[in-house]
């Protein structure tokens, strides 16, 4: 009590970085894998990917003369499939589970300057992306090795770059829109009924609105996100397929991503 | 060290913390006592700036909480202790704190060490602990950075016995050694024999302040008070209101608006055998405890503050 006196009522921080954002990134990587829910999902998505492109490859093989022959192509989009569904839910989770396990509260007591942990795991989710994506294809060159093995003719290799960059890119958007979802909502349940919704109900309103009016028809290009990736996988695009990708990217990624960040930075953590 | 100015937290036209102001000096223990929802949680909650106050401000070292470079190994925060993943083992739980914060792996078992969690345990998942064995964990959490400002809020809360003897031993010797603790807590008994300095807040205002003495002077209106007991109550009461002093019976004793000295020296010149003597405020802490946070339930009245809340 006597030195209470004599120590003045500061801290020295002068000797103390910040968390090097490389650190952050590294944690957060850490987090996405270091439960069973976390290895599981990614597990899942890896394991899936494959069973299918197995699956395809033993209907493959067995096509009769008149099919047209499966390329490597096909193994991609097989995975592709998959991972797009399954990807969005990691993007999810590395945002909602903090909120609902309440780590979030430990998180930014850590690191209050909340933007730089949002940023971390964006980029985790980023790389997890392209673990799988790399795996995909790996997956897919290996089946269509083999598809030209047992088939008489050998394998077609008809890929290219533009349909890998093709492939990252909408896997990749595809975990954002997950993130920038749970961003908004910070629920799990909520941002993967909302995701669902918008992946796969949105498309089939966007057809009836654009058969019925008219003037939906021609504004609809611009709002529909999805469509407008498709392009993504022959590239190069034009100046109206890019300026459709991004005011309709602007629309379903930026702008909830957008009101996602402006209320965690506000909000209050419990 | 750390230092509340004019706090206030609203929720609507709800105040949760209603303009308080103290300071945590290093070296002690502070305690913050009140009853559930009194607004020590929040209170702690903006210090750690995971709650934005409406006015008013906290300062640690002189310093915003987020502007602490890498504040984990600065301020050792405990907020809540079931706030953590449950699928995570507690483990793995220090390894995360420990690479954000950059420390050695080592630094984990020291503090697995320290709050007694086995290898065993600290492979288990979190979902499996018992409340005391979270509690444990969250002050090793606390402690890993190793801090010279301690934020615990409800640290006893589901620690057997001993385990609260345990934690008192070890902010006791962490204050000692210059550091500066505030913990909060709803219960005087896990509180009073700790801090240094207790604050009683209710419906989010301090209702009172001091060391344990100084709030047992205040709540016996600085009068001193002695239980006593004798082998003959009737002739120590004479001798007593002969004196000047005032003594009522109470239980098997007398209760003497006096210090101990007092009365025994009375005892002594009357050759009355005392079979017990001692300061009868002892459940004056407790009485004004209830007493203050019962008052400001009593303010908290729909009818004057439905009228007084809205006009503030």
């Amino acid at each position: 009590m006597t030195t209470a006196m004599n120590v003045p009522p500061t801290i020295d921080v002068t000797g103390t970085a910040r968390i090097p954002f490389a650190r952050l990134f590294r944690v957060e990587l850490r987090k996405s894998a270091d439960t069973r829910a976390g290895r599981w999902l990614i597990g899942v998505t890896a394991g899936l990917s494959l069973l299918a492109e197995v699956i395809f490859l033993i209907v493959a093989a067995n096509h009769t003369p008149q099919d047209v022959p499966a390329k490597f192509g096909d193994f991609v989009a097989v995975s592709a499939f998959i991972s797009s569904v399954l990807l969005p839910v990691l993007g999810i989770m590395l945002v909602t589970s903090e909120w609902s396990q309440r780590t979030a509260m430990t998180t930014f007591a850590l690191e209050p300057k909340r933007m730089r942990i949002i940023l971390a795991k964006m980029l985790a989710g980023t790389a997890l992306t392209l673990f799988v994506v790399v795996f995909a294809l790996f997956v897919g060159l290996v089946c269509n090795a083999l598809l030209g093995v047992l088939r008489t003719g050998g394998a077609d290799w008809t890929f290219g770059w533009s349909g890998f960059f093709g492939f990252l890119i909408t896997q990749t958007l595809a975990m954002l829109g997950g993130f920038a979802l749970a961003c908004l909502l910070l629920n799990t349940p909520a941002a993967i009924v909302v995701f669902f919704a918008y992946k796969w109900v949105l498309p089939v309103l966007f057809f009836w609105g654009s058969s019925l009016m008219n003037w939906f028809d021609r504004l609809s290009p611009w709002l529909n996100f999805q469509a407008a990736q498709g392009p993504l996988y022959e590239m190069p695009l034009s100046g109206k397929e890019w300026g459709q990708l991004l005011v309709s990217g602007f629309v379903w990624l930026v702008v909830p991503l957008a009101i996602g960040l402006w209320r965690i930075r506000r909000a209050e953590v419990k | 060290m750390i230092k509340v100015e004019g706090l206030t937290r609203a929720y609507g036209s709800f105040l949760a913390v209603d303009d308080i102001s103290f300071e945590c000096k290093p070296g002690t223990v502070t305690g913050f006592l009140g009853p559930n929802g009194a607004g020590k949680t929040t209170t702690m909650r903006v210090m750690v700036g995971l709650t934005p106050p409406t006015r008013g401000e906290v300062t640690i070292g002189g310093l915003h909480y987020r502007d602490i470079p890498n504040p984990g190994r600065h301020v050792g925060v405990l907020l809540d202790a079931s706030a953590q993943h449950a699928g995570r083992t507690g483990r793995e739980v220090l390894e995360i704190g420990a690479r954000t914060m950059g420390l050695e792996s080592a630094r984990i078992e020291e503090m697995l060490e320290l709050v007694s969690l086995d290898p065993r345990e600290a492979k288990r998942r979190v979902r499996n602990y018992s409340l005391g064995m979270r509690q444990r964990l969250g002050i090793a959490h606390a402690l890993l950075g190793d801090p010279s400002v301690l934020i615990l809020d409800e640290p006893a809360n589901g620690l057997d016995p001993a385990g609260i003897r345990w934690m008192r031993g070890l902010l006791q010797g962490y204050a000692e050694r210059g550091g500066t603790v505030l913990l909060s807590s709803h219960l005087l008994h896990e509180v009073e024999q700790i801090a240094d300095e207790m604050i009683l807040i209710g419906n989010g205002r301090i209702v009172a302040r001091g060391t344990r003495e100084e709030l047992l002077l205040g709540a016996t209106g600085g009068v001193a008070t002695t239980l006593v007991t004798s082998l003959d109550n009737h002739a120590l009461s004479q001798a007593l209101t002969e004196r000047g002093l005032v003594a009522h019976p109470a239980g098997g004793g007398l209760r003497v608006t006096a210090e101990p000295v007092e009365v025994g020296r009375v005892a002594a010149d009357r050759q009355i055998v005392l079979t017990d003597l001692r300061a009868g405020n002892e459940g004056g802490l407790e009485d004004l405890f209830l007493e203050l946070t019962a008052d400001t339930q009593r303010e908290g009245h729909p009818q004057t503050t439905m009228t007084s809340e809205v006009s503030a």
